[in-house]
């Protein structure tokens, strides 16, 4: 079982994404909905700014100690009841969960929203072991039902549109009458819950993520607005939390602290409906709730990241800004980037995840305009960060060897200005003798610039020898 | 190996990793001397100016919050009104007069005959309860936000599977931020720690994940009306 | 900075180092023109280095840290004697302002002199209004203008009321604001040619905001944006003309826009 990254083929993936007329009317939300939400509630909140250099210096605070906290939270979790499992590997995470399920003879799991579950590919996974996992948040049933990723990290389904969810129900749902009228978000709504309502009272086991986990109290934390994560974790008998190391967090008032900056920055509401935290399992007396919680931590190459600059991405909550307001994002959607992760969070995650070999695209699909690192809560360098694996892949000699030549000869040249001169001059020169023109619809050696638009020419003389003999 | 030494050998590797890529992070007594400091007094860092009102203002903020995110907020005087208010709420939207609710004591008290012909079941929903009714631990001014607690008195399940939660809300347990109500409950657990969960609520349920579309009722409560009881 | 400090206590004018860009020495020698009137006509010295290539960006966002230090270190060698350095391009100037002292960091004697040149590095537009307090222009353009914020300029050096301001003291000028103006066209140095297609859709919606505007001519601070975009609107038969904004402020609108002969 491997998840399939598809990241090599992102200019392939990309030019049929931006030839798929559904995708594109479905993007026109993202573009337009998010960034103005997002804008509104930080401007409602005098101290956001403020908030995001808080939000930012506890994540680096706890990054900085996390073995420490990792321990702290431990002890705290295993004395409210949880049990604690550490997984090196997506492997060692499937494991655990696959033991749990066995041990439990679990038959069905529902699911609230897992970007770990995603990361490891445990849906399919459990299916090969003839477990049903169902999904539950209301985007992620949909693109279960199609059979694909989520397309984005806090909405799966961004990239389906309403008539495509309508098809998707009339095809899964039996018993689902041919007249009722599904034209509407809202009819198609009322369906989703009837038919899930079904699943979580039938289900053996839960399995959720985790925004965070908090050292203090050993309690793991959901934020949502369907409320189907907390189903999920209180109607079956186990209750499976998927987390990484990274969703530390010291203290409730920490944890608060972020919760301001997370939503807003995510839909832009003040706060989720559902910030849930879940300490161990059910207590003697209590009338409902899972009577066992297992906590599953992941590591899968992130420890190694703390040790460089790349430590900074670690700060990253998962709120989907990046993505919201990035050119390349919007132009392609998720599925392009072919790894789990999109956009600029995806496009620093998913090498340090997945290897560089598979994934050198994703950091170099970037305009570095900057707006991500402009809107994240955390502050987190994203456009640094891709120029690091920029440098990676270039050191490691995995750039294809035209681009490397080119570049190689261009640098040759800007370190020796006065060959550049000389070498600028000849090449202005030649291209006069071609025939001077205004512009260029194509010309040898610039194919990708001449495909979508026109090269304004040249000047036939340089600005420096122009300037010199002016003088 | 075993099961159990397994487990035990992945939990050093992951921890040992973390601690090798750490070890310019300095020296490990301060290091353990700062989280200790931390996890043992934890203290608030930036509350917004909102979340520092006090008496009406920050009632009026929590309603205005509240109802900003689709809630609804009903002010009771007092305790024995609570029966009549819920009964005429289920009237109002032409529900059954059921209504679900678990062992608090506080909302067991209440003189519940004074509504007829209210129908009340105890104990945590079945998934077919239209309505439900809870007693919030607290409230926050800054967002509109529940503080539900899980406990021998209080089923979670009501908090998500009726279609309409209703929730009791005493008007001096509303405090400004976040921060006053962890506080509040470290005192009252002790050492006990949290509850198993840990509800805020802000707003009824709700999905945008069809075309960005907002659509209240989701998987969990389609209406959540807020019943404030008495004087901050 | 306080304004005009230099030029206005020592009473001598400040000597400005004008880099002028690899894009405005090859292809478009009059934004070198018009930069160096404008800096001029605030007051300072202008001279052009003839040791200046490129600022190293193309190798420093290829992942080639190598030789962009190395550009850097012949940038900060020909620069540093001057009192300021100013540069017709946000994105040029931010790396020599923003990326310099980071690049040369573990360079024992090069780190501080980046840090200094950085110090004194300055976009034209924020040169001219913030460090030399100039308000207004004596320039006249007819017709309608919208004006596109490049993102490095605006992003890291919080370039965006400067050219505006400038702008709105050219006779007869008026500027209509496009949708979006302070969204990506699309260009990014070498993304374009390696990932056209992407590039393409994002430039494309860029032209749309530019039509939409109304305006008869697009105005920004980078040459490397002008030229994706003219060339797309080009491509795609809009009568629109792109010009470096100091072309206008500098009273030198009359001339060739830029793909329409020199
Ligand atoms: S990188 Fe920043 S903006 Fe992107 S998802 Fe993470 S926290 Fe949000």
């Amino acid at each position: 079982m491997s998840l399939s990254i598809t990241s090599p083929a992102f200019k392939e993936n990309a030019a049929l994404a931006l030839a798929d007329v559904d995708l594109q009317q479905a993007l026109t939300h993202v573009e337009r909905g998010f960034i103005e939400k997002r804008r509104k509630a930080a401007e409602a909140l005098p101290e956001f700014e403020a908030l995001r250099d808080e939000a930012r210096a506890i994540k680096e605070h706890t990054l900085a100690h996390l073995d420490l906290y990792l321990e702290a939270f431990e002890a705290k979790a295993q004395h409210a009841g949880a049990e604690v499992h550490f997984a090196e590997t997506a492997e060692d995470a499937r494991q655990a969960v696959l033991a749990i399920c066995r041990r439990a003879k679990a038959r069905t799991v529902t699911k609230g929203k897992s970007m770990i579950s995603e990361e490891i590919g445990l849906n399919d996974f459990l299916e090969e072991n003839d477990i049903a996992p169902v999904e539950t948040d209301l985007g992620e049933y949909i693109i279960q039902l199609r059979g694909e990723p989520p397309s984005h990290i806090i909405a799966p389904a961004v990239h389906v549109t309403r008539n495509q969810v309508e098809q998707e129900f009339r095809r899964a749902h039996a018993g689902l009458d041919p007249e009722r009228d599904l034209s509407e978000p809202v009819s198609l709504l009322a369906e989703a819950r009837a038919a899930l309502r079904e699943k979580f009272l039938a289900a053996d086991i839960g399995i959720t993520g985790a925004n965070f986990l908090i050292a203090e109290t050993g309690s793991s934390v959901i934020v949502t607005n369907e409320g189907n994560g907390d189903l999920t974790q209180i109607l079956p008998r186990v209750h499976i939390v998927l987390a990484s190391i990274e969703k530390l967090v010291p203290t409730l008032e920490d944890v608060s602290t972020l919760l301001r900056v997370l939503a807003r920055s995510a839909t832009g509401q003040d706060m989720s409906v559902y910030t849930t935290f879940s300490t161990g399992p059910r207590r003697p007396g209590d009338p409902d709730g899972p009577e066992e919680t297992h906590i599953v931590i992941l590591d899968n190459g992130r420890a190694e990241m703390l040790a460089g600059e790349l430590r900074e991405m670690l700060r990253c909550i998962r709120c989907g800004a990046c993505m919201n307001h990035c050119p390349v994002y919007h132009a392609i959607g998720g599925h392009a980037y072919g790894a789990t992760y999109v956009g600029p969070m995806g496009a620093v995650l998913a090498p340090a995840l997945f290897g560089l070999e598979k994934t050198a695209n994703l950091p170099n699909a970037s305009t570095f305009c900057g707006r991500c690192e402009a809107v994240c809560p955390v502050r987190i360098p994203l456009p640094k960060l891709m120029r690091h694996w920029r440098e990676r892949e270039y050191e490691r000699h995995l750039k294809p060897a035209a681009e490397r030549g080119g570049l190689k000869f261009w640098a040759f040249l800007a370190k020796r200005p006065g060959l550049y001169r000389l070498a600028t001059r000849l090449g202005l020169a030649a291209l006069s003798r071609f025939g001077r023109q205004d512009s260029y619809a194509s010309l040898p050696f610039a194919g990708g610039w001449t495909r979508h638009r026109d090269l304004p020419a040249p000047a036939a003389k340089s600005f420096l020898d122009q300037w010199k003999a002016s003088r | 190996m075993s099961a159990a030494s397994e487990s035990e050998r992945r939990r050093a590797a992951v921890i040992g990793k973390v601690r090798r890529a750490l070890a310019d992070d300095g020296n490990g007594d301060a290091r353990r001397a700062a989280v200790e400091e931390r996890l043992s007094r934890p203290r608030p860092n930036l509350v917004p100016a909102r979340g520092q009102l006090t008496g009406e203002a920050r009632l009026a903020l929590f309603a205005e919050m509240a109802e900003k995110v689709s809630a609804s907020v009903e002010r009771v005087a007092s305790a024995e009104e609570l029966p009549e208010a819920v009964a005429s709420y289920l009237r109002a939207r032409n529900l059954p007069s059921e209504l679900r609710m678990g062992a608090d004591p506080r909302l067991k008290a209440l003189p519940w005959d004074r509504a007829s012909h209210l129908e009340i079941k105890h104990g945590p929903s079945d998934g077919r309860d239209l309505a439900a009714i809870s007693h919030a631990f607290g409230g926050v001014a800054e967002t509109g936000t529940l503080f539900l607690l899980s406990g021998q008195e209080n089923p979670t399940s009501l908090n998500f599977l009726p279609e309409h939660h209703l929730v009791v809300l005493a008007a001096q347990d509303i405090a400004g931020d976040y921060e006053a109500l962890w506080a509040r409950l470290r005192a009252a657990e002790g050492d006990a720690g949290l509850p198993r969960t840990v509800n805020l609520v802000t707003g009824p349920s709700r999905s945008a994940d069809i075309e960005q579309t907002l659509l209240l009722g989701a998987h969990g409560p389609r209406a959540l009306h807020i019943l404030l009881l008495g004087e901050g | 900075m306080p304004p005009s400090e230099v030029a206005g206590q020592t009473g001598k004018a400040p000597r400005v180092g004008l880099f002028a860009t690899c894009l405005v020495d090859l292809f478009r020698p009059q934004t070198g023109f018009a930069a160096a009137k404008l800096i001029e006509a605030a007051g300072a010295r202008v001279e052009v280095p003839e040791r200046q290539t490129c600022c190293g960006q193309p190798a420093y966002n290829s992942g080639d840290r190598a030789d962009a230090a190395a550009i850097a270190r012949q940038v900060v060698a020909a620069f540093e004697g001057f009192d300021y350095v100013v540069v017709p391009s946000g994105s040029c100037a931010a790396t020599i302002s923003r990326h310099y002292p980071a690049l040369l960091a573990d360079d024992p004697s090069y780190a501080h002199r980046a840090r200094a040149l950085a110090e004194k590095t300055f976009e034209l537009t924020a040169f001219l209004y913030d460090v030399m307090g100039m308000r207004e222009v004596k320039a006249s353009f007819s017709g309608a203008v919208t004006y596109h914020d490049s993102c490095s300029g605006l992003r890291e050096l919080t370039v965006r009321k400067q050219p505006r301001a400038l702008l709105a003291s050219v006779d007869g000028l008026t500027l209509k604001e496009m949708k979006d103006a302070d969204v990506c066209c699309g260009f990014g140095g070498a993304f374009c040619v390696k990932y056209p297609d992407v590039s393409n859709a994002i430039v494309a919606k860029k032209v749309a905001a530019i039509e939409d505007s109304r305006a008869e001519t697009l105005l920004a601070g980078d040459i490397g944006c002008l030229m994706n975009m003219a060339g797309k609107l080009k491509r795609e038969g809009k009568n629109v003309k792109a010009r470096h904004v100091a072309e206008v402020l500098a009273d030198m609108g009359d001339e060739p826009a830029i793909g329409e002969g020199q």
